[in-house]
């Protein structure tokens, strides 16, 4: 048996692993359904977050087929009888396949129904360039995060991804929760190289986070910079080096990507009269453009100087190190476009 | 293999009751569907409409043999199954109008039928997309330990789906307590089954799951019902999940404005003689039961109130646009 007390300081694969053991604990109806979660001497799912559950919840570690469509489906009917799954892919490239059940059914039984059903489906992906090609790397975020009725979040500490994980749960709704490769902090074969410490001091006891709100993780008044997964981890560190040069940036995690918090980022923009959003994947269509989008809807001429956008090129996720490294923005293009932007 | 069945009803081990209810609820489903029709048609009620006339064995033989605890998934030709799990001819007219007290709201319409109270989620319009989906429902009753079986409705168009492949299979693997009811009407829109799929029958590739899948005459609600309470009860009984293929015949169009030219005239007529209310009908004629005429007060009966469901429909409130954006979350 393993101990429900979280260890004080721990990784996003831990700090998700400890939140589904205590909400599989409080409730009986939530289990976990997937590929590869509960082979005994097997690997906890692709990056380790279910390891050893399946000791401790023999009859909720539900081990699928390679068969996300189907999954997903199952998922969905177990969940409008009352259940509380949580389903995961091994890489979020996978949810191409169950796109019918998510799109077509999960989100839309409750309005189709008038309100009658309820959906509450917790659905895990992981997303990232991290070496492995074009079909394992792509962030996919912008494909979700206009479907109605669907709850989109990401996770980049350790600390938010148990809050999350435990309100996810405890939602009603359908919840699409992506988690980043190179911040899980997966260990032995799973350990992936090029991974950011994104760990946190855990507190004691329950805690639930909002998964309608972005989370401020500087403060600055020269310029917003938004990320999210990888990228808020990157908006960072180009804040830390944009200070040695006197730009003080005001980073935003924007955590929530359906619906997105843009309170919190109008308010910082509004303050700093600048934004630049850090996203993962090719500029045309992404997220970015429906912040964009939202925060010159909202603030109008209020935003002093012109929004930017660093984002991948238009192009699927490339292999070899030299492409793919240019193909995810990193601290010296976040930092030219703030430095452009505040001297422009 | 699409030759109609020959075999007469055998009704000798019921009640005259019990027949005379099978026989009433498969006359409200054909009343109902003839009724929308002309609705459409006419125009009073917006939207499109699938329908199954000529299919009425199979919706209520299942459901029969269902509790009303027992839950249905169904399709875009989803009014019978709705009617014979118990939905009300006003729930559903209503929803058809688009009104507020409609069944969803206004917010479903024809294929998406609903009634969480009754047993019966929204009829899912996507092919196979509620195979995986009443597999779910199934492995919730059996780690709950319910006692409850889902039946989950869907054509022979959805057989080459691969929703319906992988929600099979995880049923079979973990046992769980779903029907399977493939209704073979033997047209996937304007395409006959014969030519998406080389094996004769549909419940012969189910032995590939470990399914002992049976071929049924869908035509004849007696046989419908026996093999579907047997499916129900080994469900039950913890040896789910079950397959049934239901042969019968699509004499609608599509959907509304079909006219059914690549059907064959012969195809046609032949299959017109099958017809599951007049087979039963005549059963019950020959056995004493009932009377010709009986069983055309019945008929009247269920047009009759049919007729004032309509008036009502008619008054029925839309919805405001207050509610466009309600519902979208729980």
């Amino acid at each position: 048996m393993t101990t429900t007390t979280t260890p004080k300081r721990v990784s996003i694969a831990e700090s998700l692993r400890g939140a589904i053991t205590e909400e599989m604990e409080r409730d009986p109806k939530v289990f976990c359904l997937g590929e590869d979660i509960a082979v005994p001497g097997g690997w906890g799912g692709a990056f380790t977050v279910t390891l050893g559950l399946e000791e401790r919840f023999p009859d909720r570690m539900i081990n699928t087929p390679i068969a996300e469509l189907g999954f997903f489906g199952v998922g969905v009917g177990a969940a409008l009888m009352g259940m509380r799954p949580i389903v995961d892919v091994q890489y979020g490239d996978f949810l191409f396949l169950a796109m019918d059940q998510i799109v077509n059914n999960a989100a839309k039984m409750c309005y189709m129904s008038g309100g009658q059903c309820k959906v509450p489906l917790v659905m895990r992906a992981p997303v990232g360039a991290t070496g492995r090609g074009s079909q394992h790397a792509q962030n996919l975020e912008r494909y979700f995060i206009g479907v109605p009725g669907l709850k989109v979040v990401a996770v980049s500490t350790a600390y938010d991804a148990r809050g999350i994980l435990k309100a996810a749960v405890r939602d009603d709704n359908p919840v699409l929760i992506f988690e980043h490769k190179l911040l899980y902090g997966s260990k032995g074969a799973r350990a992936e190289s090029g991974a950011i410490d994104a760990s946190s001091e855990i507190p004691e006891g329950d805690y639930v986070l909002p998964l309608d709100q972005a989370a401020i993780r500087r403060e600055g008044n020269d310029v917003t910079i938004v990320g999210w997964l990888l990228t808020a981890h990157l908006a960072q560190q180009a804040a830390d080096r944009l200070a040695d040069e006197g730009v003080q940036a005001e980073v935003i995690d924007a955590r929530s990507l359906s619906p997105i918090d843009f309170a919190t980022i109008c308010a910082s923009v509004e303050k700093t009269g600048r934004l630049v959003i850090v996203e993962e994947g090719p500029k045309t269509g992404g997220v970015g453009a429906e912040i964009a989008a939202g925060v010159t809807e909202r603030l109008g001429d209020r935003a002093r100087a012109s929004i930017r956008r660093v984002a991948s090129a238009d192009i699927p996720v490339p292999f070899t190190p030299v492409l793919e490294n240019a193909y995810v923005p990193d601290v010296p293009r976040i930092m030219a476009a703030v430095l452009d932007m505040v001297k422009g | 293999m699409t030759n109609p069945p020959q075999a007469k009803i055998d009704i000798d081990s019921y009640e005259a009751g019990f027949l005379l209810g099978l026989y009433e609820r498969m006359v409200q489903i054909r009343e109902f569907e003839e009724g929308v029709k002309f609705l459409f048609l006419e125009g009073t009620m917006p939207g499109t409409i699938h329908q199954c006339q000529g299919q009425e064995a199979c919706a209520v033989g299942v459901c029969t043999a269902l509790e009303p605890t027992d839950w249905i998934t169904s399709t875009f030709r989803g009014h019978g199954h709705a009617l014979a799990k118990g939905l009300s001819v006003d729930e559903m007219l209503f929803e058809l109008f688009g009104a507020a007290t409609g069944c969803a709201g206004g917010k479903g319409g024809s294929m998406h039928m609903v009634n969480m109270d009754k047993g019966m989620i929204p009829s899912i319009a996507i092919v196979a997309g509620g195979v995986p989906v009443a597999a779910g429902m199934a492995l919730a009753f059996k780690m709950q330990q319910t006692g409850q079986v889902a039946a989950c409705f869907f054509g022979d168009g959805a057989i080459a789906e691969g929703a319906f492949h992988e929600g099979v299979n995880m049923a079979a693997i973990w046992d769980v307590p779903v029907v399977f009811i493939c209704e073979n009407n033997q047209y996937g829109a304007s395409t006959h089954v014969s030519k998406v799929m080389r094996a004769a029958t549909i419940a012969e590739r189910l032995s590939s799951y470990g399914i002992d899948g049976r071929r049924i005459d869908g035509n004849d609600v007696i046989a419908v019902y026996e093999a579907a309470r047997r499916a129900v009860d080994d469900c039950r009984a913890g040896r789910g999940p079950a397959f049934l293929e239901l042969l019968t015949y699509r004499r609608t169009g599509h959907s509304r404005r079909d006219a059914c030219h690549y059907q064959p005239k012969p195809e046609r007529e032949q299959w017109l003689e099958y017809d599951p209310i007049v087979r039963l009908g005549q059963a019950l004629v020959e056995a004493g039961h009932a009377t010709t005429e009986e069983l055309d007060a019945v008929r009247k009966q269920i047009l009759t109130s049919f007729d004032d469901a309509v008036e009502r429909a008619k008054t029925q409130p839309q919805p405001t646009l207050a509610d466009l954006t309600t519902h979208v979350l729980a």
